[in-house]
């Protein structure tokens, strides 16, 4: 997708193809690792194919270090970042639909390919919950979310989105995904109260942003982000569908050096913690560029916190590193009443400095005498 | 699809019950979800308490105690009747050895409550949370369907029972709490280590020959196995004995005064003393007593017993048993169908209170967290958390039970010098004094 392959005569200097040879290697096809530097972009993208590794190893990471190090070197901060190609009128990626169709029966297999994804529950549903508890004055004791509309965009096989429907709210999920749909489904079907509480849709984002202007409570979008093609336009629907006032619970994943060697290069090809072709880093966010679109759509960050995952006790944590995983929730202003009463507030002072004017000079007249 | 059949009421918590007392937390996480309990017995309905005493007694530590007023049954005990006691003597019959237990402060170290009792309390506090509790009485799980590993698109994913009566249940989380037998145990194929002891408990309720403050209790270990004697009243205490299966079969059958001076002998008589180890414990306390002059303990005789009241001797086998997994997804074991004790530390329901304050608690927290009640994840957590404490406790008594079931002098010897350098460290003690009150 980001078909830019040009390997320009700048960038293609740093990294050196590790061809084939040396007399033990068992790669059939050469670890071709390429840095393209696009020009008047500041940021980099780097495409590694997926190959085996042979003695060159070392080599490979040292320069791949350089490579960065450089990098660092020379990017500037704070660069607004915008996507090089965004005509598309959806946000859905067609390689990512391929890719998640594959794995679509295995949503609920909590100790198969999904076990992150489920333990990451234990994080995310407290979050949600929390921040939304602080906008219910009283909440029904069994039914903390009681009354709460929420969407879950791109639900998967429902993994958040059953958890948020016990706990009290009408859930409506979507995702693009016929098969995930079809097994969230059925999932839910057996369970008499969460059929009721839960609806599923095959459907994007933006196809039901007109029909459901600002009805949701709180849209949560976990683990989407990274798979979307144009993020601006897909946090442009989800404050369309906020109601004023409502919430937007994100978790996504750095884009970073340490997500690509953590998150890519050891969850993906090493320790098979995720499937291999999930995660593209070129479309990981940081927590800087998400702020600004977010802030740009009239959404204010309220939290941003980091998380961990623990690949040997299969247990996520709370963590102050962002540079990995990330939740982030941010409120859409309450828009009418804020010009209002800023005016009020000023009137207000206005009209207390003319009251001490007035009495000022009778209480100095007061202490003459 | 479901298949057609009688319709199924479905259910977030099912609990298997057999004869044992055990109940259903009140939370207020689990405020709308379903719970059943299926119990095999009557429903036990005391009209006015009786004024015999029953024969099974069982110690209630304090920490069982405030699990059990947290959701009202203590109150309901206090009403009915309840025995504190603030000591605890512990002595061998082959030696002066002893240890006594009690709280500096002489609190409660435990309290004495008959089984009919409890269980009447926890009757009388089903009944007033019966708008979420179902309890069917006189019913029995015949057959069990867990559901797939893997999640398939047709079959159910919870588990589903059926009762002798033909009716069906389908429920998100089994929870087997039906005895040393566990039906719920061995449907679910859960393997268990166990093997019986060569010896049976009597029980029997006694008259003392006088009213006395009545508030220690004592316990005795013989050769043939420990003997105690539980407080009731001032003049009622409870006979827990447990002896060879020869032993325990002549017992019960004897006469009334030949069975009470056996008690008597049981308790006073140093005829197992030896010579060599009476000097060795000697040498032992004198030492402690020049660290440690202050506290001596010198060894008290309990209250001699008059009579036994006819019809109240009964005996039980004693056995060991621990399952190798207390979950399975969608089932947990909680009390004896996880473990069964000796009653010689008076531990077993105290662990079964234990499992239940601990798989509450997971419960809640997963209820909170709008997790599946029968998630492994949840459940595992309780799965380490009590079978570190249980296997701990399991261990220590049956090491216990085998260290004090022989007289041979260097066994002798060395369970009385640790028992005298144990009863000399208070801060040991105490530490063993916590373990068994949580």
């Amino acid at each position: 997708m980001w078909g830019g392959g040009k390997l320009g005569s700048s960038g293609g200097w740093f990294l050196r193809v590790l061809g084939p040879g040396g007399p033990n290697t068992k790669a059939a096809r050469p670890l071709i690792s390429s840095a393209v530097y696009v020009k008047n972009q500041l940021s980099w993208m780097l495409q590694i194919k997926p190959g085996v590794f042979n003695e060159y190893r070392t080599m490979w990471f040292k320069s791949y270090r350089m490579t960065f190090s450089y990098l660092n070197r020379i990017k500037s901060f704070r660069y607004p970042w915008t996507r090089l190609y965004s005509t598309s009128q959806t946000t859905v990626d067609s390689g990512e639909v391929k890719t998640f169709l594959a794995l679509a029966h295995k949503w609920w297999d909590e100790q198969g390919v999904y076990a992150p994804l489920h333990s990451m529950n234990d994080l995310r549903v407290p979050f949600i919950r929390d921040n939304l508890l602080k906008t219910i004055p009283n909440h029904q004791p069994g039914k903390p979310l009681f009354g709460m509309k929420i969407l879950d965009v791109g639900c998967g096989g429902g993994l958040l989105t059953e958890p948020l429907g016990r706990l009290g709210a009408s859930v409506i999920g979507i995702d693009p995904v016929d098969e995930n749909i079809k097994t969230a489904q059925c999932h839910k079907s057996f369970d008499p109260v969460l059929d009721k509480r839960i609806e599923y849709r095959v459907c994007s984002l933006e196809e039901i942003v007109e029909e459901t202007a600002e009805t949701f409570d709180a849209v949560v979008a976990s683990e989407v982000v990274e798979h979307v093609i144009d993020l601006e336009t897909f946090l442009q629907c989800c404050c369309q569908v906020l109601k004023p006032s409502g919430s937007l619970f994100i978790t996504t994943i750095n884009k970073t050096q340490l997500s690509y060697a953590l998150g890519i290069v050891f969850s993906e090809q090493i320790a098979g913690i995720v499937p291999k072709g999930t995660h593209t880093w070129e479309k990981f966010v940081s927590p800087e560029t998400l702020e600004s679109i977010l802030e740009s759509n009239g959404l204010s960050v309220q939290t941003v916190v980091g998380m961990l995952y623990n690949p040997f006790s299969g247990y996520w944590h709370w963590s102050e590193n962002t540079s990995l995983n990330y939740a982030t929730h941010a409120v859409k202003s309450g828009v009418q009443e804020h010009p209002m009463s800023a005016e009020f507030a000023f009137k207000g002072e206005t009209e207390e400095l003319q009251a001490n004017a007035c009495t000022n000079p009778a209480v100095h007249e007061e202490l003459k005498k | 699809m479901r298949s057609q059949g009688p319709p199924l009421c479905s259910f977030d918590v099912l609990a298997s019950r057999a004869a044992r007392p055990r109940r259903q937390r009140y939370d207020i996480h689990f405020h709308d979800k379903k719970i059943l309990l299926l119990e095999a017995g009557p429903k036990k309905v005391l009209e006015k308490l009786s004024e015999t005493y029953s024969n099974r007694v069982s110690s209630i530590s304090p920490g069982s105690a405030t699990l059990l007023s947290s959701f009202g049954a203590w109150d309901h005990i206090c009403n009915m009747r309840y025995r504190a006691f603030r000591r605890m003597q512990v002595w061998d019959a082959c030696s002066e050895a002893l240890i006594m237990f009690d709280k500096d402060n002489l609190d409660d170290m435990g309290y004495i409550v008959e089984n009919d009792v409890i269980m009447h309390a926890l009757t009388k506090q089903l009944e007033a949370v019966s708008d979420r509790v179902t309890v069917l009485y006189r019913s029995k799980a015949i057959r069990y369907t867990w559901p797939c590993p893997f999640p398939m698109a047709d079959s159910s994913p919870w588990v589903h029972i059926t009762l002798g009566d033909g009716s069906t249940f389908q429920t998100k989380l089994l929870i087997g709490a039906d005895g040393h037998n566990s039906g719920v145990r061995q449907a679910a194929g859960i393997q268990n280590v166990s093997w019986n002891y060569d010896q049976s408990a009597v029980v029997a309720t006694l008259y003392l020959s006088e009213a006395t403050e009545n508030n220690v209790a004592w316990q005795r270990f013989l050769p043939s196995g420990p003997i105690a004697l539980l407080p009731l009243s001032d003049t009622l205490s409870s006979l827990v004995w447990s002896t060879s299966h020869e032993h325990a079969a002549q017992l019960v059958s004897m006469d009334e005064e030949k069975f009470v001076d056996a008690v008597n002998s049981a308790f006073w008589s140093d005829a197992d003393h030896t010579d060599f180890i009476d000097t060795a414990g000697a040498m032992l306390q004198y030492a402690v007593g020049l660290l440690k002059p202050t506290k001596v303990s010198a060894r008290q005789l309990p209250p001699s017993v008059a009579r036994v009241d006819a019809k109240s001797r009964v005996l039980f086998p004693l056995g060991l048993g621990h399952a190798a997994e207390y979950v399975r997804p969608r089932v947990a074991l909680i009390g004896d169908a996880a473990h069964r004790v000796h009653p010689l530390a008076g531990q077993g329901v105290n662990m079964g209170f234990g499992d239940i304050s601990s798989l509450a608690h997971h419960l809640s927290t997963a209820a909170f967290n709008g997790k599946d009640l029968g998630s492994m994840s949840h459940l595992t957590g309780y799965e380490t958390e009590r079978q570190r404490h249980n296997t701990a406790l399991l261990a220590a008594t049956d090491l216990l039970k085998r260290l004090y079931s022989t007289s041979a002098a260097p066994l002798v010897l060395l369970r009385t010098w640790g028992l005298q350098a144990t009863n000399a460290v208070s801060p040991l003690k105490e530490q063993i004094m916590a373990f068994a009150s949580k």
